[in-house]
């Protein structure tokens, strides 16, 4: 399946989108997640299946002003 | 005790977390200013690992509130995004709503903040709008639902500090129970002094402390300039006169013909 994640393009097998954080290699608990500009809670990853061509952002804490 | 959407804030300085030469820098700065509020943004992670560990480590670590931004953000639908983004992830309804409209002066778009900030009261959000002194901006702000506003006193970074006193002690006096907090401008602790003498509630700051010649000095510096302010204008400073008035007693005194 091709998607973009954080403006990469990528094929995967994933499905979910807890799937798809662990084939990428993103780690940590320290992420949030968006799907075609709709927030994904944490707790709705596991459920929420991807298609193709989503736009996939996967953000994470950063020092800010 | 300043209280900020139901929770009452320790020390009245605030700081942001960006610029610092080192984590441990950044993390001493926090420990020794006494900051009780923290800002923090969102960014594209790395894949890869947890690079970014030891800025988790100090999130956990924080004897302080966290408020994340939405720095960078130039439309509503940017902004709202980001926002409930960092709910997710920091567990905090409060956000420090920032949409800026200008890439040179990073000048907050306030019609668009106003709109933003409707959208994320009514989501439940603790809406902390960057904003600039515009006394009607705080007015719509106000009615949008913000319970408390933070009114520039120059452009993000410039350490100008406040360039529109006027404008500033107009806003305090028109708003005198909202908590107000000076964000962005200020480059001195003394304009610190200057702000909170006027009455504001609280001062944050970021630039000023992270890019001083020693950091960790410099937010010592401010904590204690902010207390000093804060002192000074509850103690009630007099007005200035034109003319002289003796400070030590006339009556009594020798006479020596």
């Amino acid at each position: 399946m091709h998607i973009r994640v954080n403006g990469e393009e990528f094929d995967v097998k994933a499905h979910f989108l807890d799937d798809l954080i662990e084939e990428l290699g993103y780690a940590g608990d320290w992420l949030a997640t968006a799907v075609n500009n709709e927030l994904v809670a944490n707790n709705e990853r596991s459920n929420h299946r991807i298609y193709e061509h989503d736009r996939i952002e996967i953000l994470s804490p950063m020092q800010g002003g | 005790m300043l209280t900020l959407y139901g929770k009452n804030i320790p020390s009245r300085i605030f700081l942001g977390t960006a610029q610092y030469p080192s984590p441990m820098i950044l993390e001493n700065a926090v420990r020794h200013s006494g900051a009780s509020i923290v800002t923090l943004s969102l960014r594209r992670e790395i894949i890869g690992g947890e690079q970014r560990s030891r800025f988790h480590k100090f999130i956990e670590m924080l004897d302080a509130y966290v408020l994340p931004n939405t720095a960078g953000c130039c439309s509503v639908k940017e902004a709202v995004i980001t926002a409930r983004l960092a709910r997710d992830l920091f567990k905090t309804n409060w956000i420090k709503l920032e949409v800026i409209g200008n890439q040179d002066t990073l000048q907050p778009d306030i019609f668009a903040l106003v709109e933003a900030a409707k959208i994320l009261v009514e989501e439940g959000f603790d809406v902390f709008p960057y904003m600039t002194d515009d006394l009607i901006v705080a007015e719509r702000l106000v009615a949008a639902g913000c319970k408390t506003l933070m009114p520039w006193c120059a452009p993000i970074g410039s350490a100008k500090g406040p360039s529109n006193t006027a404008s500033l002690r107009t806003m305090r006096d028109h708003f005198p129970d909202l908590p107000l907090i000076v964000d962005a401008g200020i480059g001195r602790p003394s304009h610190a002094t200057m702000l909170m003498e006027l009455g504001f509630d609280a001062i944050l700051l970021n630039t000023a402390v992270a890019k001083a010649l020693d950091p960790v000095k410099m937010a010592q510096a401010f904590a204690q300039a902010i207390t000093a302010g804060r002192l000074g204008f509850e103690a009630g400073i007099l007005n200035p006169r034109d003319i002289a008035i003796p400070s030590t007693p006339v009556i009594g005194q020798a006479v020596f013909p």
